[in-house]
């Protein structure tokens, strides 16, 4: 939405000459449907979603319907449950995204050397990121953190362990973060993997020749130069996870302390039909997006920027 | 001999971590070949004999209506999308319009809204139009959420025909379309079949809006995959065959789009 204004100005200055007109709208017409098909399909909502916010609306209560002013934001910061849900987003979006960066880049540097069969490894490595994500949520619940017959009890059966704890009840949290660190670290290794390979080799050959120890090589030449991945997987491993729905429905259905905005949306418009209330709430997830946004688009214009030099 | 042992044991923990990831892949194939009896057993039971039943049960359980409804929303969109992104890349790569890098970010910006915001609007306008339970109308959002996506990665793809060639075709009296499908069509087939996979499968694994939107004829796979765990008994095998079929278009897809995957998921910012 920021970048709106700016982008008015390609589309309606108005041109000088009307033979340069022609040729520049020419060059404009291949995009035009494509741009106004996502505006009316992306920015109009949003607009929507602003001016409910300021409703006083239940639909179950049609007749009770009209300006409410700030009334549902002050309901969505007062309401406990939602301001858990803030706190709640912030710790699973931070956890997931740290831990599974910490993980790819661990699994990326091993992935970077030569060894038998790197190929198979880095697509079974792969492979997680590739299940549907409510059958890897299912998964989780029902086959491997099941207390009875799961998979992790039984693996602690078979090393002659006593104990059988119940996994999503004990640490719901946890159990979310885990399957969801699971699944985005394939994605993290991926970009880190794409950006320790495009490392130019002649730096790192020098320094060896230089008498530079391994550690020094990482610190001193590969870690720079990782680190806009890094940003980047964190910024769009950031923008993907704070929008989560599909783990924290299936695995715990926002119980147990673990729901997240998303889910409190969904959960406030779609079964307490309280329509003012999810608009505010969604004006404020989309102020907080707004802040990750705006770093992101930083990261992804400075790379950019390098691959046109 | 030392600096060889330190590079057999590097090679030997990433296929250990190779294997604990691929591990829950793994173990679902197997379980979906298991007996209900033998799935659920504590320690589990490794070589028990193996059955296609958990598969009968699931298609037997009216799974082809959401399987045929994913595919078409996901194949739907994905054809709408390359129609609107393609022109709309050239545009912005190879005969570039002023200022098409604020045009390439505020593609980019759209993608950035977390969804979740937009929902309860478009449900209304669902509502509104009698368009709820529509697949149609599903088909429609993945557009909206893969168009971005897929204008950034054609730029990048389209951006790769070396300028020289489309002058040298131009100089020689080559007309748009001739320059169209002799030049940039074979160099950027690659690039829109990746695409393609990509967007395929951001729509295919789509919940949200398909819980909201959709009900008992729209329905989706992976909305189908959130009912599907309510009846009581046993039921592991039968979960453990759905999540299989519903993930294989993805594996597939994933896979196949393996070294395009990066540059996909990082909106072409990464090669």
């Amino acid at each position: 939405m920021a970048v709106m204004t700016r982008e008015r100005s390609v589309v309606d200055r108005p041109p000088p000459v009307p033979r340069r007109n022609y040729s520049k709208w020419a060059r404009r017409a291949p995009l035009l449907p494509a741009l106004i098909f996502l505006i009316i399909v992306t920015q109009l909502p949003f607009v929507a979603t602003l001016v409910i916010s300021f409703m006083k609306w239940n639909s179950l209560d049609p007749t009770n319907r009209g300006f409410a002013g700030f009334d549902n934001y002050v309901n969505v910061f007062t309401d406990p449950d939602l301001r858990s849900s803030v706190v709640n987003t912030i710790v699973l979006t931070a956890s997931v995204v740290l831990i599974s960066l910490i993980l790819g880049l661990g699994l990326a540097l091993l992935l970077d050397k030569k060894f038998k069969g790197r190929g198979f490894v880095r697509t079974m490595l792969i492979a997680p990121f590739l299940v549907v994500p409510v059958a890897a949520a299912l998964i989780w619940k029902h086959v491997l953190y099941n207390p009875e017959y799961g998979l992790f009890n039984g693996i602690l059966n078979w090393l002659g362990f006593d104990a059988q704890p119940d996994w999503i009840s004990t640490m719901p949290m946890s159990a979310v973060v885990l399957s969801l660190v699971w699944q985005w670290t394939p994605f993290m290794m991926l970009i880190l993997l794409a950006g320790l390979q495009s490392k130019p080799i002649e730096p790192v050959e020098a320094a060896t020749i230089d008498g530079a120890s391994s550690f020094q090589i990482f610190r001193y030449l590969t870690f720079p130069h990782l680190r806009q991945y890094l940003e980047l997987g964190g910024l769009l491993g950031s923008i993907y996870i704070v929008q989560n729905f599909d783990a924290v429905f299936t695995i715990t259905s926002g119980g147990l302390g673990t729901a997240n905005l998303p889910y409190m949306i969904y959960q406030t418009f779609y079964q307490a039909h309280e329509y003012g209330e999810a608009s505010a709430a969604g004006v404020i997830v989309v102020a907080g997006s707004i802040i990750i946004a705006t770093f992101a688009l930083r990261v992804v214009s400075s790379l950019f920027k390098e691959e046109k030099r | 001999m030392n600096s060889q042992w330190i590079k057999h044991s590097w090679g030997v923990l990433a296929w250990f971590c190779g294997i604990l990831f691929f591990l829950p892949v793994a173990w679902m194939f197997l379980t979906s070949l298991h007996s209900e009896s033998d799935a659920a057993t504590n320690p589990p039971s490794l070589a028990a004999p193996l059955t296609l039943d958990g598969y009968t049960e699931f298609f037997d359980s009216g799974a082809w209506p959401p399987l045929i409804n994913s595919f078409s929303a996901s194949i739907g969109s994905t054809i709408i999308v390359l129609l609107l992104a393609i022109p709309a890349a050239y545009a912005l790569s190879i005969k570039p319009v002023e200022k098409w890098t604020d045009v390439l970010f505020f593609f980019l910006s759209t993608k950035m809204m977390p969804v979740v915001a937009a929902l309860l609007p478009i449900y209304l306008i669902a509502q509104f139009a009698g368009m709820l339970d529509n697949i149609s109308f599903l088909t429609l959002l993945y557009c909206s959420m893969n168009l971005p996506i897929a204008v950034w990665l054609m730029r990048s793809f389209l951006s790769e025909v070396p300028k020289e060639i489309l002058e040298a075709a131009s100089i020689d009296g080559a007309g748009l379309i001739t320059i169209l499908r002799r030049v940039v069509a074979p160099i950027a087939m690659p690039g829109i079949a990746a695409t393609a996979l990509i967007c395929f499968i951001f729509s295919w694994n789509e919940l949200l809006f398909a819980r909201v939107l959709t009900g008992v004829v729209a329905g989706t796979a992976p909305v189908y995959l959130t009912g599907f765990v309510t009846s009581q008994g046993l039921f592991l095998a039968k979960v453990c065959a759905a999540a299989v079929v519903v993930s294989l278009p993805v594996l597939i897809a994933g896979f196949a789009a393996q070294d395009k995957l990066v540059q996909g998921l990082s909106l072409g910012a990464v090669k």
